[in-house]
């Protein structure tokens, strides 16, 4: 897409999916592959048209920019410490230990948009896929694979329904019971 | 080099560790050794994870090198892809590219200094300045400085973002970008992309202004505290341009001493193997790189914003010239040897950049259709920038196949290595000695760590992987005498 106007003028899609992660460290890969296959499905459907997948190395505070104007925001992410093959949370913004690092959490991110634009950031979600190697030059492991393929199962139902509403129960049953791939939704 | 990097007898003093060191790029850890009476005995910066860099690159064709090394460092990437491409410019011939792709490509790394400068002093920095250093440890971040300034908070959050966009219209993608080729770029700017960054530019500018002023200001309340805290002397080594003048993009290598004396000057940056030599030693992962005629003990040299405006005879844009004058001036005719002035250099280095970018900008060739030049193909390939974080060296050799046969990448934290961990001593010395450890006080280490912005960067980041604790361990027996947690909100205990 060709810029137009300032960096506070640029129109933007509804929806916005930001994945983060290294594509050269192993199961750091998910949020980007995960990206990359919605991007594949979205070629091939007509009504996906108002979403816009971007995906960076890690979250930063720049990223609080990228959630003006929407209406609803996805991150996704691999994971260390989810149950497998994958868990999905309604976020809210706070302050946490991110500002000890190189890369900001989600909720950090809302919480740095908040700040900057004294307005709540729009609604956000977190998936977060389960990983477990995360070595350079690493290819994702069968494990990741597997979480991978449930996870896009999961955020193309997502896709169907893009509305507060139904990612809130989502989040909820996401919440009391981990998502079993095998069991249709 | 400070008395403190090995401690006679350490079997019987006490361990603290750091680790990881926060709001530092990536994962570091500090071990202070401390006897019964909490005199500091040693002191040691170590990198935790060795990164095999260049097992990663080896075996790959060199054209796929460029887009490659930008998955090395989360952080960093527009550097190693810049360094990377210059180094294949040579294996391909292009010993020199053509005035567009040269200005594009340097549009890409002002923007990069740009953004990398401000998520730095913003994000990670400037709590350090905006808060006394016993201050509530929860309000001592980001979310502390924008609650209380949030002025300060907003204007960073924007100049990163205008930086990003720069890397974004230039590279062709925000991450992984392509927009570097073997022998130049595979696009030039269009009018409308050119008018889109001049948008927001004057403000950039501003911003960037009353940032060194912001800096100055912190330094005028405290001029003592500024100039004793983790100062040390030090040889400085960066990039200059043929007539002296500061090039974060090209030059000829330049190294002074401590006294501000040139040890050499305007060297082919090919040959800097002859010069520059590194030292393993058994307790860290990373080498320690040093001026060979010096050798290891008086040859260890530091890079960066303080090297580069310490090394340069004029910054060639206005705005950024007067305040280097003016910081210049602190030395009174040597070099600046203030470990917290690299905030400040880092800061003059921040406005060239948004001035950098105004001048590419308004030159017409950055519209020129001529991106690619090749010439007879060589075997090895040298790439050197002055990276954010300092000097970044890319060597490549390739077979006859084009597969990289053997690289080599001295990185710019590498290169500050021996000088972090002078200063860490020296403010273990200063300022722990003889006290019993509070949390404040450790923060104190980091913050000598953090003023030189260094990449500690894995460029993994996967959720639930920060955490941090400090342990005080009885070292002759092995038993933990006292544990420093810090919470999800930020706030520390003692545990166990």
């Amino acid at each position: 897409m060709e810029p137009s106007g300032t960096l506070a003028e640029q129109s933007h899609s509804s929806l916005l999916i930001l994945a983060v992660g290294n594509p050269s460290r192993g199961d750091d890969a998910l949020g980007p592959l995960l990206l990359e296959r919605l991007a594949a499905m979205r070629e091939q459907r007509g009504d996906w048209n108002d979403i816009e997948l971007l995906t960076d190395f890690q979250l930063q505070i720049e990223h609080a920019v990228d959630l003006e104007n929407r209406a609803l925001a996805l991150f996704a992410d691999a994971s260390v410490s989810c149950p497998p093959p994958f868990q999905f949370t309604r976020l809210r913004p706070a302050r946490d230990t991110s500002y000890t690092s190189h890369a900001l959490s989600p909720t950090a991110v809302l919480h740095v948009y908040q700040q900057i634009n004294h307005i709540p950031p729009p609604p956000a979600f977190q998936l977060a896929i389960r990983g477990e190697r995360f070595e350079l030059g690493e290819p994702l492991s069968a494990a990741a694979e597997a979480n991978l393929t449930a996870a896009l199962a999961f955020a193309s139902q997502l896709l169907t329904m893009r509305d507060v509403e139904s990612w809130g129960q989502f989040a909820e049953v996401c919440q009391n019971s981990p998502w079993n791939p095998f069991t249709p939704m | 080099m400070s008395t403190l990097e090995t401690a006679a007898q350490p079997e019987y003093l006490c361990r603290i560790a750091i680790d990881p060191l926060s709001r530092v790029e990536g994962h570091g850890k500090v071990t202070l050794f401390t006897d019964r009476d909490h005199h500091i005995r040693q002191a040691r910066l170590h990198i935790v994870e060795f990164r095999g860099f260049e097992k990663f690159i080896q075996g790959r064709p060199y054209w796929e090198v460029p887009v490659v090394v930008q998955r090395l460092c989360g952080i960093c990437p527009v550097s190693h892809n810049l360094a990377a491409s210059k180094a294949v410019d040579q294996l391909v011939g292009a010993h020199e590219i053509t005035p567009t792709a040269e200005k594009i490509r340097r549009l890409m790394h002002y923007g990069q200094t740009l953004q990398s400068h401000a998520v730095h002093f913003f994000h990670l920095a400037s709590p350090d300045f905006l808060f006394e250093f016993d201050a509530e440890v929860a309000r001592r971040n980001i979310g502390g400085v924008m609650a209380d300034y949030p002025d300060v908070a907003r204007q960073g959050v924007r100049l990163r973002k205008y930086g990003q966009e720069v890397i974004r219209v230039t590279a062709g993608k925000r991450v992984h970008g392509t927009g570097n080729v073997p022998g130049g770029v595979n696009k030039a700017l269009t009018l409308q992309e050119r008018n889109y960054l001049l948008a927001d530019l004057d403000l950039m500018i501003q911003w960037g202004r009353n940032i060194v002023k912001l800096i100055k200001q912190a330094y005028a309340l405290n001029p003592g505290y500024f100039s004793d805290f983790a100062t040390i002397r030090s040889n400085y080594l960066s990039l200059v341009r043929a007539d002296g003048a500061l090039d974060l993009y090209h030059g000829g290598l330049r190294t002074k001493n401590d006294q501000g004396q040139i040890l050499f000057d305007h060297l082919d940056y090919r040959r800097y193997a002859q010069v520059l030599r590194e030292q393993v030693k058994p307790w860290s992962y990373m080498k320690f790189p040093f001026i060979n005629s010096l050798g290891p003990d008086r040859g260890w040299y530091r890079v960066g914003p303080l090297a580069r405006i310490n090394n340069c005879d004029f910054i060639p844009t206005p705005l950024a010239e007067d305040e280097r004058r003016e910081f210049a001036a602190l030395g009174e005719g040597q070099p600046v040897h203030l470990t917290l002035a690299y905030h400040w250099a880092r800061m003059i280095e921040l406005l060239h950049a948004a001035e950098a970018i105004h001048e590419l900008l308004l030159d017409p060739d950055i519209f020129g259709d001529e991106l690619v030049v090749r010439g007879e193909m060589a075997r090895e390939g040298v790439g050197v920038i002055e990276a954010p974080r300092g000097t970044l060296f890319h060597h490549y050799r390739i077979n006859e196949d084009g597969l990289i046969e053997k690289a080599n990448l001295i990185v710019s934290t590498t290169n500050n290595n021996q000088a972090m961990n002078e200063s860490i001593r020296q403010v273990a010395e200063r300022y722990l000695d003889g006290k019993e450890l509070t949390e404040p006080l450790l923060n104190q280490i980091e913050v000598a760590v953090r003023a030189y912005d260094p990449c500690l960067s894995c460029a993994t980041h996967a959720l639930g992987q920060m955490p941090l604790y400090v342990e005080l361990v009885e070292a002759e027996t092995g038993t933990v005498m006292d544990c420093l947690v810090r919470d999800a909100d930020g706030t520390f205990r003692h545990s166990g």
